[in-house]
Formats: structure tokens, C-alpha cells, sequence
């Protein structure tokens, strides 16, 4: 029996990753944690002398959640972008994994699997380093890592069929500012979204950022809906499942020509 | 018109002290095509002001400045122009400057012609503070029509804001030759998110334990930030100066070094 396709695309990514991981420690690891820091400390004590609680929590807590799942989010951006194209304009490595067995729709979802691999690490520390602070008043905060994760494939894996479709890498700037920055700071990260103009409301509900940050505050601050927690998490997976069919038909019509 | 443009360009010894602006043309002319890119980059501060001013804002309430109490959003507007004002010039004289420098070989065609590593720097850097300058106008405009403009003082808000990017600029391109590839640009970012964040930008630096607030208060984005916050909330005092000469001081180093740097980098 051998290593499935997916997880030799998994490998090379791996193997790359250990020799420039060192380039990514600070933007995926101790960033976040210094957002967490102005954000929850610094402005937190400003909110908490103010407001008191924002939704029954401290300012610390209340911004964690959506800190972390906001940051597997832009790792997933990122990986999905100029990467991608890079692998197939610049540096050509997926036409060389497609004269392999691989095939197309192997590498679209093994590409999607290692950006999950690598936000559920990044997840993992910056929980560690929150629940250290006083972040993650319950135990169930160690859900929210899964949470992250999910919510880095559900991005990645409808960028990375788009990217792959692309000849320049002109749109992803605008992307980042007109698609992953609003989403970052109006999805429930950094105050609830009853503070949102009512008509930007339902735009923020759909948003798969908003559902995951949800989902990841139930966890760490042990408080479950079942109903509606079971919706975050089918939003998170119908953008996955939609993301990778798109990116089976993409990734193969771009390998194979 | 089009005739004397042309007449200078066989004849650049007429034109040598006009060269950096060949650069400026050049990337004036590269962005046509990508107007799109160029009209996002004034969005990030206004979003940023849009949640963490007035989301934020309204669990924040008032903050303490120079003796009275502001509202969060007039505190934290200038505060973000600032930063805006730093990361576009890094943006362009880190990132941009290396991609040309490395992967496109614009300078190499550039250097082919008469203009010289000198007017390279120059025009990158000009080019740089040209694009903060609308940036800062575009924002300042914004904060008026929220109203968060208090005083008159506000018209040197542009200005200061081009300081703050000359500053940055010197420093960024400086920096930028001596990267080696994509993986030392984690090093921009060490160096960017903290200043963006720990500056005064969101919150007092009284909300430090007082030695951190002692290093804050030498750290350069700090400057910018309590003059531009000083001059729109109309607090303006003479020891200001001393800020903007930290400025100054540190763009015509960085600019410099970078001058020297991309003279051995660029000559064969």
C-alpha cells in the first residue's frame, strides 16, 4: 500500500516549509499574539474602565476568539495566493507534480490540506499563549483549534481554485484590502456586529469569517447553541466543499493543458 | 509640447537635475494600468477607522489627551493617518523596491539610460512620499467629513504625514538592500506590526508600565503619531519640533545609506 497522492503533496510542501520556516515564524506566530496584546491589554483596559463586559466577557477574552481565527484566516489568504501562482507561472513546481501520478485534483486538495496542517499549528501556539493571559476562560477552548483550521480550508480552498486560474498577480492586493480586511475587522472580531449599520448586518452573517469566529468564542468560552452551531459549521463547509470541486475543475484545467 | 519632451529626452545632459522625475513618470505611468491597486491603498486606514474608531470607539468612550477628554474616534483618527503614512512608504521602498530591484530588472533598463543609482533612490523615494501625500489628503478628507477634525492646525496634517513617510522611505530602501529574498521580509513585518500597534496608535503609551513607556517614546512611528494627533486635536507646542527633527534626521540617513547601498548594488 502506498503513501496516498495527497499526502506526497502534503510531503513536498512539508519539506519546502522546512527550510523557510523561519521566514514565516514572526508574521504567523508572534504577530498575532502582539494584536492580541494591543488589542486585548492595552485598548481591552481602556473598554473593560469603560463598558465593563462586552457580551458578558472581558475585552481580553471577547477579542481572542476572533484574533485567532482571524489570523488561520490570513495565513490561508496568503498561502492560497501568490504561492499558488507562483507554482504554476513562476516557479512551475505543479506542472512538475502532474507529470508525476498525481493528479490535478489530488494536488488542489493536498495543497488545501497542508494550509490546514500549518493553521492548526499556528492556531495551537497562539491558544496556548491566550489561555496563558486569561484569555480562554474554558476548557473547551481547545475546540477552537479545529475551529481555525476549518475555517483556514474554507478560505484557501476557494482562493487557491481561483488564484490558479490567474496570469498576474495584480487582483490579490486588492483582494487583501477589499476581501480580507473588512472581513477581519467587521466579523465579529473586534466588537459584535449588532454595532453594524443594520443593513451591513445580514453581509456580516454570511460571511464564513463571522461563523467561525462564533463558533471559536462558543469554544473558549464553553458556551454552546447547538443550533446555531451546527449552522457555523455547515456555512465553513459548503465554502470548503464548493471550493474544492471549483478547484478540481481549475487545477486540472490549468495542469493539463 | 510633445516635441520639446522629446527634445529633452535625446538631450538629457539639459535635464540632469530633473532625472529622478524620469522615475516618478515611470511609475506614475506603470500604475495607469493598475488604478484598481492604487485605489485600494487608501482603504485600509478608513476601515481601520471604521472598526476600531467607531466600533471600538463606542466601547471605549472618551480617552485622556493633553489634559481634557477626547472621544476614541478623534484620538485614534490621527493616530492611524500616521501609520498609514509609515506602512505605505515601507510598502513601496521594501516590497515594491525589491521586486523591481530582484525579479522585474527595472533598474538594470533604467541604469541602461542616463539616469544613475543616485536617481534611483531619489525618484523611488519622491515617488514614495508623492503617493503618501494623496493618501494623507484622501484620509484627512474622511476625517472631516466624520468631524473629526478640531483645529485649524490640521492643514500641516499632510505635510508631517509626507515627513513621516521621508523617514520611513530612507529606512525602508536602506533595508532593502540588504535582503536576500522573500524569507528576510518576515524582518519588515517584525519591524512594522509593532510600531503599528505600540505607538500610541489605539492607546495611550500611559498604559505601559513606565519603562516600556520610555522606549515607546524614542521609537519612530511615536513621533509621527503624537504630531499628527497634536495638530488635529490642536495641541500644539513648541517642543513638537523636537519630533519633527527625529524625523528629518532619520529619512537623510536611511536615504544615505541607501544612495551608497544601491550605488554597489546596482554598478557592475
Amino acid at each position: 500500500m502506498s503513501t496516498p497522492p495527497v499526502i506526497r503533496v502534503v510531503e513536498r510542501e512539508a519539506r519546502v516549509f522546512s527550510r523557510l520556516w523561519r521566514g514565516t515564524v514572526f508574521s504567523t506566530l508572534v504577530a498575532p499574539v502582539l494584536f492580541l496584546a494591543a488589542m486585548g491589554l492595552g485598548l481591552g483596559g481602556l473598554v473593560d474602565a469603560h463598558t465593563g463586559k462586552v457580551d458578558g466577557l472581558t475585552y481580553l477574552q471577547y477579542v481572542a476568539p476572533g484574533l485567532m481565527v482571524a489570523s488561520a484566516m490570513q495565513i490561508a489568504a496568503n498561502e492560497a495566493m501568490w504561492p499558488v501562482l507562483g507554482a504554476v507561472k513562476w516557479v512551475k513546481n505543479f506542472h512538475a507534480t502532474v507529470a508525476t501520478s498525481i493528479t490535478p485534483g489530488e494536488l488542489a486538495v493536498g495543497y488545501v490540506l497542508w494550509i490546514v496542517i500549518r493553521s492548526l499549528a499556528a492556531s495551537a501556539v497562539f491558544l496556548l499563549v491566550a489561555a496563558l493571559l486569561g484569555a480562554v476562560p474554558s476548557a473547551w477552548g481547545v475546540l477552537a483549534i479545529p475551529v481555525a483550521a476549518l475555517c483556514a480550508a474554507a478560505f484557501s480552498a476557494p482562493l487557491s481554485a481561483y488564484s490558479i486560474r490567474l496570469d498576474s498577480d495584480i487582483s490579490f492586493p486588492v483582494i487583501m484590502r477589499v476581501g480580507v480586511l473588512p472581513l477581519f475587522l467587521f466579523s465579529g472580531t473586534f466588537f459584535p456586529i449588532s454595532q453594524l449599520p443594520t443593513w451591513l448586518q445580514p453581509l456580516a452573517v454570511v460571511s464564513p469569517l463571522w461563523n467561525a469566529v462564533e463558533l471559536a468564542r462558543a469554544a473558549t468560552t464553553g458556551t454552546f447553541h447547538l443550533g446555531a452551531d451546527i449552522l457555523h459549521v455547515a456555512v465553513l463547509v459548503v465554502c470548503l466543499t464548493a471550493g474544492l470541486l471549483w478547484g478540481r475543475r481549475t487545477f486540472t484545467r490549468r495542469l493539463t493543458s | 509640447m510633445n516635441a520639446r519632451a522629446n527634445l529633452f529626452r535625446v538631450l538629457p545632459p539639459l535635464t540632469q537635475r530633473q532625472r529622478p522625475w524620469r522615475l516618478v513618470e515611470r511609475n506614475v505611468l506603470a500604475y495607469r494600468r493598475t488604478w484598481v491597486v492604487f485605489l485600494s491603498g487608501f482603504l485600509e486606514p478608513v476601515l481601520f477607522l471604521l472598526s476600531i474608531g467607531i466600533g471600538v470607539g463606542k466601547l471605549v468612550g472618551k480617552v485622556p489627551f493633553d489634559g481634557h477628554e477626547v472621544d476614541y474616534k478623534m484620538y485614534v483618527a490621527p493616530g492611524l493617518l500616521a501609520a498609514a503614512a509609515m506602512n505605505g512608504s515601507l510598502l513601496d521602498t521594501t516590497f515594491n523596491f525589491f521586486v523591481k530591484f530582484k525579479y522585474s530588472h527595472t533598474y538594470d533598463a533604467i541604469l541602461a539610460t542616463p539616469l544613475g543609482t543616485g536617481d534611483v533612490a531619489t525618484g523611488e523615494v519622491v515617488w514614495a512620499l508623492m503617493r503618501g501625500a494623496i493618501y494623507s489628503t484622501a484620509f484627512l478628507v474622511t476625517m472631516l467629513l466624520f468631524g473629526l477634525v478640531a483645529s485649524w492646525w490640521a492643514v500641516l496634517v499632510v505635510p508631517v504625514a509626507v515627513l513621516i513617510g521621508f523617514a520611513f522611505a530612507g529606512a525602508g530602501l536602506a533595508a532593502t538592500t540588504f535582503m536576500r529574498s522573500w524569507v528576510d521580509f518576515d524582518y519588515v513585518t517584525l519591524a512594522l506590526i509593532p510600531l503599528f500597534l505600540f505607538s500610541g496608535t489605539f492607546f495611550p503609551v500611559s498604559q505601559y508600565p513606565a519603562g516600556l513607556q520610555a522606549i515607546i517614546r524614542l521609537t519612530p512611528l511615536y513621533q509621527g503619531v503624537v504630531l499628527e494627533r497634536s495638530l488635529v486635536l490642536g495641541a500644539v507646542h513648541p517642543i513638537l519640533l523636537v519630533h519633527v527633527v527625529y524625523l528629518g534626521v532619520m529619512g537623510a540617513i536611511g536615504l544615505r545609506v541607501a544612495e551608497r547601498r544601491i550605488g554597489r548594488l546596482l554598478q557592475p
